[in-house]
C-alpha cells in the first residue's frame, strides 16, 4: 500500500482530526464538528473510529480491534487487516498488551490502564436526538445545559414500565456538564466509563462529531434517588469459562430452545480458559 | 455452530473471491473494457461522476467495472478515491453563458436567441424497445446530417434576458468574491449558505432529489416552477494559479444546467419577482439537474420570506439526508453483527415480561 500515506489519512487531515481530539479532550463530552472525511469502508462500519484512529496511530503503537467484544467477528478482522496494511503497526487480542483499542458496542471485562487510548465507533452521536430530531436544536440545549426532555423521559420510562427502557447506549453526564452518548455499548459497560484512567475517544463518521472521556473523569449514568441505575446480572456463569459478573452472549444451540451463555470478551474468555478458569 | 457467528478472516477472504468471480461472469463472454463503459454505458458514467464528486470518465468506468454495474457502489468507490487526493486550489467559476451547446431548451419562450437545441434526448422516443439493438450491427450510417451537431452561434442565458428586464431576482453579486465552502472538507453548519447546499444537492441522490422535486409539484411547498432553461455541452473550467495571477483554462467538462424560473408573489422586503432554483451536473443528467433546481428553490424558502412547511423546504431533513453514500452505508450497517445490544435488550424485556406476569 505505498501508494497511500501511513494510516491512508494525508498528514493534514491527521491534523485537523487531532485539533478536534484536542477540543474535545478540553471539554470532556462536548461534540466537536470535524471535516469528516470519506473512508474506504462503508458508513456504519466505523468510519469514525477509524478516522480518529488513523489520526493518532503512531508505528510503536499496538493494536485491539473488536466489534461486540469479539476480535474475530468480520468487521474487527477487516479494520485490523486495514491499519495492518496500512500502517504495519503490531496488533493483539490481548486488552492488556495493547496501547490502541478500537471498538464497536463494548468496553473490554479487563481493565484498562493509564496510557491506554480507547476509541468508540459512535453510529448517532448527539444523546437528544430521539427527542428533538434538528442538529440547531440540539446544539442549543447542550449550550444551554437543557436537558429536562430527557429527564422526563426516563421518569416516564419509569411511571410507565418501573424501568428505563434503555438497555445500550444509555445516557451518561460528562463531568457534570454535557450529556453524552456513550455509544451502542450495554449499560453493563457504562460502570467501566466512570473515573477510566485510559482515554476515551468517540468519533462519528456520517454525523462529522469527534467527542471524548479523558481519563479519571467523572461519567455518571443517568437516574434517580429512588430509582438507581442497575446493569445487565445473568443467573449463571460463562459455559466456557465459569466467568460471573461478566457481559454474556446467548447462543441458540438447537431449535428446542437450547441457550448457551458465553463472555462476549473473546479474549478475556480465551485468557481465563487458558489460565484454566473454573468450569462450571 | 458458534464459529459460524465468528466470521473471521478466512471467510472475508472467500467472500472477495466470491464477489471477484461474480463480477467476471461467464469467462467465455469477452471481458467489459473501460472504453466499452466510457463510450456506450454514458450515462451511468456521468451520474457516478455527478454523485462522486470527481469529473474523471475513466475512473467512474473503472468504479462501475468493480462495482458489477451497481451505480451507488460505484459512486461510493470514487469519493473514497477522491478523498485521497490533494485539493490543490478552487476554480473561476464555470461561465456557462458561453457553453459550447449540444442540447439547449427553454419551456417560457417559444423561441430564444441562439435557438432552442434538441441534441440526444430520450424526450420523444417511443419506449418501444429496439430488438435490432439486441445483435451489435454497423450503423455509421445512421449518422445525424451535420446541421444537427453543435452550435456556434451566441447563446445568452434565458434567465439572463428575464433579468435585464428586471423581471427575475438579481443574483448575488458578490459570489465570485467569496471563499466557496467544501462540504468534502467541512461539517455542514446551519443554515447553511447555498453554495454548500448547492453542493450538497449536486452531490446528492438523483433518486432522493427526484421525489423530493416531485413532491414539491404535488403541493408538499409548491413553488410554480417552469423550466426557464436547460443547456447541456461543454465549459471550460478556468484556475487562477497564485504565482501567474491571471486565469489559465485547465480543462473542458461536459455539464448539465438547469434554471428554473418560479413564481413569486412578493413579500415585505422584495416586490412580485420571478425567483431562481437552479441545478448543475456533470455530464448528461437533466432528470438531475432539474430535480436539484426544484429543491434548492425550495430551500430558499427562509430567504424569500416563505413558511417552511414541507419536506423539501426543510433544510436539515434534506441536506442530512441527500447523500446516497452515508445512506446506504447506515442503512445497510443493520446486518453488522447487533447481538451485544440485542442481548442488552432481551434482559430487559424478560426483566419486564417477569413483572408483569407477576403482578397480574
Amino acid at each position: 500500500m505505498s501508494d497511500y500515506n501511513f494510516a491512508f489519512l494525508d498528514e493534514q487531515t491527521k491534523r485537523m482530526i487531532r485539533r478536534a481530539i484536542l477540543k474535545a479532550v478540553a471539554i470532556p463530552g462536548y461534540q466537536v464538528p470535524f471535516g469528516s472525511r470519506e473512508m474506504p469502508l462503508s458508513y456504519g462500519w466505523g468510519t469514525g473510529g477509524v478516522q480518529v484512529t488513523a489520526s493518532v496511530i503512531g508505528p510503536g503503537d499496538v493494536l485491539k480491534v473488536i466489534d461486540q467484544g469479539a476480535d474475530d467477528t468480520t468487521n474487527a478482522v477487516s479494520i485490523r487487516q486495514f491499519f495492518t496494511r496500512t500502517t504495519g503497526v503490531q496488533t493483539t487480542t490481548r486488552t492488556d498488551e495493547a496501547t490502541l483499542i478500537q471498538t464497536r458496542h463494548r468496553i473490554p471485562e479487563t481493565p484498562l490502564a493509564a496510557g491506554q487510548i480507547v476509541v468508540f465507533q459512535v453510529p448517532i452521536p448527539e444523546p437528544l436526538r430521539w427527542l428533538e430530531p434538528r442538529e440547531t436544536e440540539t446544539r442549543t440545549m447542550h449550550a444551554l445545559e437543557e436537558y429536562g426532555a430527557m429527564w422526563v423521559r426516563l421518569y416516564e420510562d419509569i411511571t410507565r414500565h418501573g424501568h428505563v427502557e434503555t438497555a445500550y447506549d444509555y445516557p451518561v453526564v460528562v463531568n457534570a456538564r454535557y450529556l453524552m452518548r456513550p455509544s451502542p455499548i450495554p449499560k453493563f459497560d457504562n460502570p467501566k466509563l466512570d473515573r477510566c484512567p485510559a482515554l476515551l475517544l468517540f468519533g462519528a463518521g456520517r454525523e462529522k462529531r469527534i467527542y471524548a472521556v479523558p481519563p479519571h473523569t467523572r461519567v455518571r449514568s443517568l437516574d434517580f434517588e429512588d430509582h438507581p441505575f442497575t446493569v445487565e446480572t445473568w443467573d449463571r456463569p460463562c459455559a466456557l469459562c465459569g466467568a460471573r459478573g461478566v457481559f454474556l452472549d446467548e447462543i441458540i444451540v438447537d431449535d428446542k430452545g437450547g441457550r448457551l451463555f458465553v463472555c462476549s470478551d473473546t479474549d478475556y474468555c480465551g485468557r481465563r480458559r487458558q489460565a484454566g478458569g473454573d468450569l462450571a | 455452530m458458534y464459529v459460524a457467528v465468528k466470521g473471521g478472516e478466512r471467510a472475508i477472504a472467500n467472500a472477495h473471491r466470491l464477489l471477484a468471480e461474480e463480477r467476471r461472469g461467464d469467462p467465455t463472454v469477452p471481458e467489459l473494457t473501460l472504453a466499452q463503459i466510457t463510450g456506450q454505458l454514458t450515462l451511468a458514467v456521468d451520474r457516478v461522476m455527478t454523485e462522486g464528486s470527481c469529473y474523471d470518465p475513466w475512473l467512474a468506468a473503472l468504479a462501475i467495472k468493480q462495482a458489477r454495474g451497481d451505480l451507488l457502489e460505484a459512486i461510493f468507490l470514487l469519493r473514497a478515491y477522491r478523498t485521497t487526493l490533494p485539493r490543490f486550489g478552487a476554480s473561476r467559476p464555470v461561465d456557462t453563458g458561453t457553453m459550447t451547446l449540444r442540447r439547449r431548451i427553454s419551456a417560457t419562450f417559444k423561441d430564444v436567441p441562439g435557438g432552442q437545441i434538441l441534441g440526444p434526448t430520450f424526450d420523444y422516443t417511443h419506449r418501444l424497445l429496439d430488438f435490432d439493438l439486441a445483435e451489435p450491427v454497423d450503423r455509421t450510417a445512421e449518422a445525424p446530417a451535420p446541421s444537427a451537431g453543435e452550435s456556434t452561434e451566441a447563446a445568452p442565458r434565458v434567465v439572463d434576458l428575464l433579468d435585464r428586464d428586471g423581471l427575475i431576482e438579481p443574483e448575488d453579486p458578490d459570489a465570485e468574491q467569496r471563499a466557496v465552502a467544501d462540504v468534502t472538507r467541512e461539517p455542514l453548519t446551519f443554515p447553511a449558505d447555498r453554495d454548500a447546499r448547492l453542493q450538497n444537492l449536486a452531490r446528492g441522490d438523483e433518486g432522493f432529489l427526484l421525489a423530493l422535486g416531485y413532491s414539491t409539484q404535488r403541493g408538499y411547498g409548491r413553488n410554480h416552477p417552469f423550466a426557464g432553461e436547460i443547456r447541456q455541452g461543454e465549459v471550460a473550467v478556468e484556475l487562477v494559479p497564485e504565482e501567474l495571477g491571471f486565469a489559465i483554462t485547465i480543462g473542458e467538462i461536459t455539464v448539465t444546467e438547469c434554471q428554473m424560473v418560479n413564481q413569486f408573489k412578493g413579500s415585505a422586503t422584495a416586490p412580485p419577482q420571478f425567483t431562481r432554483g437552479y441545478g448543475l451536473a456533470f455530464g448528461y443528467a437533466e432528470r438531475k439537474a432539474m430535480a436539484m433546481a426544484l429543491v434548492d428553490r425550495a430551500l430558499r424558502c427562509r430567504e424569500l420570506g416563505e413558511t417552511p412547511a414541507s419536506p423539501a423546504q426543510d433544510e436539515e431533513f434534506v441536506l442530512y439526508h441527500s447523500d446516497n453514500v452515508e445512506a446506504s452505508g447506515f442503512v445497510q450497517h443493520l446486518k453488522l453483527p447487533h447481538h451485544v445490544d440485542f442481548q442488552s435488550e432481551l434482559v430487559l424485556l424478560r426483566t419486564l415480561r417477569a413483572e408483569a406476569e407477576g403482578s397480574a
